[in-house]
């Protein structure tokens, strides 16, 4: 039915009319590219397309030296007989959706996409559409985000409080993405007069300044490693991976309050596995009201659902009168958070 | 109700045994006594009674969140527990904060939720949760006697699912899960019944043990009984009132290497119910360890304890007997369960209780005076009539002059029907509350199997969402014949390694059962074994768990069916 339009090979993601990838997941000639998580961006590829505002990201992730082709978001480009355009996905700095035209029939491919405000990076767009790939790694009804300027305020009080006590405030985010997102916010309620007691993880170094170099205002920020062993941590907010917890890298840290920032703390069993001490609800997917928000905006005629609960969404949507079926992909898999390889750019 | 959710999250939040204790000692210092007791009531792991169905629960979170059947039960499955499915699923409010999609709010609510909020923790209760409880389980009677036609039973159901609805509408998130935590009657809160005196000692300044003292027995959350219980001079008393249970603790490794065994008098460790026998007022009150009064359940032993002189406290064990023989615990657990037990069930599963201690004598309190002089009192006491039907005996104590033969008497103990041996300290007081106690117990080696992994269930609280609950079989010629159970005893770490292997080797679900491909083999443990007719396998054995995960051993490798029969047959009379 969307034969030349849209197809699942062993290599990602493929459009016979255009001949180019979406997010392979093995080295193709034509790939375009969502956002900048490695399990959307993977090096490789012969030449590659994305938003004007991923280029950054990108090369940082992938390398100066890829070949990048950049478009702004709306602009429409003819490749052999699809056009193709990208529209804002809301999820990190230059997240796209790919939206792709064969014969008057469109598919929508969302990548990852939230719906929810974020202040460094363009707000999600609904596409009209025939087809729409979209994930589902939130998709049970128990994820319903909290407002993120309550998740934010929650956040300081959290650090406030730890800085009464003497303890660092150490949270857990994605170098990629949430960090950034973290950091905005709480610049925006406290100021950038904080700025002197935050530090981050030196992973998160390279991406803070992509963000920065596409005009998103982030003051700059030491990483922890630089700071030395006589600095005084007690009043700090200090952002690092996921993966850093429980390495030598935390020892440095005065009894830190370990927090964590993502989609999984709503819920207590997945909190607790983690072993930090508070979840912070925050997450640049969308939850399960945004899910069915977006799709009723876009109004495909089929859904394909990806990573995350693919079956559940799909049989939902397809018992809600939207015909929808599963996809198998290589995106991040069900039930597990969201594999970010952190490029650990700092010595223990 | 918000102090007391706030309350419920830092004890969640945090592993540390001070934070917890700080965290209860601030609630306590700042709630009304009525608040408190309640408080305290549920952070000791009572419930209120009757609990409700949990088929309302179901219902209404499929009501207030719009949502098919299948899908409540497919990501209740995920979530791994029901109080935080409901909660989080529904729509309202999920922060301290204004409501995150105002649309979705019921119009009922704007002009009466400022008056109402915020609410205490016992007006929750009492205007909230019992008018709830107190409605449901009148219809469950009502159907019962008038047998209702079901959809007038759905009906009514449906009302009840409603009216929680509402009710969740006025909390946010963590009251709401809070709430329906109360409602489940399941907290849970990883806080021992020991913290929490501790806390309230700190706070009050009563010391812990009297406080242990003070909360024995059944009590009413109210008011009155909690500024009783704080206050310094205890004024409430009832003649029922146990003592706290002296505990005993698993001999340490290497202990024998350190300290003397003729310090210590042994007795056999029986598998039956712990309990205290306490003559007072005229009055015979059997109480279990779990402070439940065993009223009516084991006549016999009542009946012989009209014998007993007035004043007096004994500490013993409940256990099924017949022909001289201890009985297994299977077959009393067919007792526990009757309230007013029949004829037929007295003669088929007779008990005694056996005496191997004595708190109080003529109304004086004995707990601290030396085991040895307790126990000489024990024998010398004046059981009057009470023997007769045997009904009550007195422990037999063993002494030993060295450790080698004090070990090869215990690992006699399954021929006596017992599980091991209890090693008590000549000169120990009857202490509560310490980790090493003077009480020892020593178990013999448990039986082990090497068994394959059949089948995987996810579990609940701290491994909610995971598959931790584990079926086991062995090999019965060439077939795979499951015969245990096990959730306990692997690692976090393998818990998740062998999560993973379960989602990549499922072979089919039944429902919320995934049979998984024969491969992985764990050697379990477990206390005893019976034959049994319910089961496949024809045996069923007792607290089965995980000793390790056998990665060196092919599904091929793993025991049969045989070979736990020969467990069985070597194991003697007692069963």
């Amino acid at each position: 039915m969307f034969r030349d339009l849209l197809e699942c090979t062993p290599r990602g993601l493929y459009c016979p009319a255009g001949d180019f990838y979406v997010d392979p997941w093995a080295h193709v000639d034509h790939a375009i590219l969502t956002h900048a998580h490695a399990d959307h961006a993977r090096s490789g590829s012969k030449r590659y397309l994305s938003a004007k505002s991923s280029e950054s990201l990108l090369r940082v992730r992938l390398g100066q030296s890829i070949d990048l082709q950049t478009v702004a978001y709306g602009e429409s480009l003819r490749i052999k007989d699809a056009r193709v355009s990208l529209h804002p996905a809301g999820h990190i700095l230059g997240s796209s959706q790919v939206r792709i035209e064969v014969a008057g029939r469109v598919a929508l491919i969302t990548g990852d996409y939230k719906l929810q405000s974020d202040l460094t990076c363009d707000a999600w767009e609904p596409v009209r559409c025939d087809l729409m790939v979209s994930e589902s790694t939130f998709g049970l009804p128990v994820f319903r985000w909290p407002e993120t300027r309550l998740v934010v305020q929650e956040m300081i009080g959290w650090w406030e409080e730890n800085q009464r006590q003497g303890r660092t405030s150490l949270l857990l985010a994605y170098s990629v993405g949430k960090a950034q997102r973290v950091l905005a916010e709480i610049f925006r309620v406290c100021g950038v007069e904080v700025a002197s007691k935050v530090a981050v993880h030196g992973a998160m170094l390279g991406p803070n300044r992509a963000y920065v170099s596409a005009g998103v205002a982030l003051p700059e920020l030491p990483s922890a490693a630089s700071l030395g062993g006589q600095h005084d941590w007690s009043q700090s907010l200090v952002i690092g991976p996921p993966s850093s917890q429980s390495t030598p890298w935390m020892d440095r840290f005065s009894d830190p309050s370990i927090a964590m920032a993502s989609g999984w703390m709503a819920i207590r069993g997945t909190r607790r596995r983690r072993n930090v001490e508070r979840g912070f609800v925050l997450s640049d997917h969308v939850d399960w009201p945004d899910l069915l928000t977006a799709i009723g905006q876009c109004r495909p005629e089929r859904v394909w659902v990806t990573h995350g609960f693919s079956e559940v969404v799909s049989r939902y949507l397809t018992e809600s009168g939207i015909a929808a079926e599963v996809l198998q992909t290589r995106f991040a898999g069900e039930e597990s958070e969201p594999t970010v390889v952190e490029k650990s750019e700092e010595a223990s | 109700m918000r102090e007391f959710a706030q309350l419920y999250q830092r004890l969640d939040e945090t592993t540390k045994t001070n934070d917890k204790v700080l965290a209860m000692r601030d609630y306590f210092s700042q709630a009304s006594g009525s608040d408190a007791a309640y408080a305290l009531y549920f952070l000791l792991g009572n419930k209120l009674k009757p609990s409700l169905p949990t088929r309302i629960i179901r219902r209404a979170a499929r009501l207030g969140a719009e949502v098919p059947e299948w899908l409540f039960e497919e990501t209740y499955q995920w979530v791994g527990d029901l109080a935080e499915t409901a909660a989080a699923m529904v729509k309202g409010r999920s922060h301290g904060g204004q409501e995150s999609l105002p649309d979705t709010l019921p119009d009922t609510l704007p002009d009466t939720l400022p008056d109402t909020l915020p609410e205490t923790l016992s007006e929750t209760i009492a205007e909230r949760l019992l008018p709830l409880l107190r409605s449901a389980s009148g219809t469950q009677r009502s159907t019962r006697k008038s047998s209702l036609s079901s959809d007038r039973r759905l009906e009514i159901d449906e009302a009840l699912a409603s009216t929680l609805v509402e009710l969740w509408s006025r909390y946010d998130l963590l009251e709401r899960f809070v709430f329906n935590k109360l409602l489940t009657g399941n907290l849970r809160v990883g806080v021992s019944a020991k913290l929490v005196t501790k806390a309230l000692s700190q706070w009050c300044g009563v010391p812990s043990e009297e406080l242990s003292h003070r909360m024995m027995g059944e009590w009413e959350p109210s008011e009155t009984f909690f500024k009783q219980l704080v206050a310094p001079e205890y004024s409430g008393s009832s003649p029922a009132k146990p003592y706290p249970f002296c505990l005993a603790h698993p001999l340490p490794q290497g202990y024998s290497e350190e300290n003397s065994v003729v310090d210590f008098l042994a007795e056999w460790k029986w598998d039956g119910i712990r309990a205290q026998l306490v003559r007072r007022a005229g009055r015979t009150y059997l109480w279990s360890r779990g402070e439940e009064l065993l009223e009516g359940r084991f006549p016999e032993i009542e009946l012989a304890a009209e014998g007993l002189p007035d004043g007096l406290v004994l500490d013993g064990e409940v256990l099924g007997y017949r022909d001289g023989v201890p009985l297994a615990f299977t077959l009393l657990q067919r007792r526990i369960q009757r309230r007013k037990p029949g004829v037929k069930l007295l003669g088929e599963v007779p008990v005694v209780f056996i005496a191997f201690d004595v708190l109080e004598h003529e109304g004086k309190d004995l707990r601290q005076e030396a085991y040895e002089q307790r126990r000489r009192l024990l024998e010398s006491l004046d059981w009057g009539v009470a023997c007769v039907g045997q009904a009550l005996r007195i422990s037999e104590v063993f002494s030993f002059s060295d450790w080698g033969s004090l070990f090869q008497k215990r690992d006699t103990a399954r021929e006596h029907g017992s599980e091991g041996l209890m090693l008590k300290h000549r000169q120990g007081r009857y202490d509560v509350g310490r980790v090493t106690g003077t009480w020892w117990k020593s178990k013999v080696t448990p039986y082990t199997v090497d068994a394959v992994l059949v089948y995987a269930q996810r579990g609940h609280g701290r491994r909610a969402g995971m598959f931790s609950d584990y079926t086991f079989a062995l090999w019965e010629e060439d077939r795979l014949v499951p015969f245990a159970k096990a959730y306990s005893g692997l690692s976090d770490q393998e818990i998740v390694r062998v999560d993973r292997w379960i989602k990549e080797n499922t072979q089919k679900k039944f429902g919320p059962v995934h049979e998984v491909l024969a491969h992985l083999v764990m050697e379990l443990a477990f206390e005893n074994l019976q034959e049994s007719s319910r089961h496949k396998s024809g045996i069923a054995v007792r607290f089965p768990r995980i000793v390790r995960w056998r990665e060196d051993k092919q599904a091929r490798d793993a025991d049969r069916l045989e070979d736990i029969r020969r467990m069985l047959k070597g194991k003697g009379e007692s069963g």
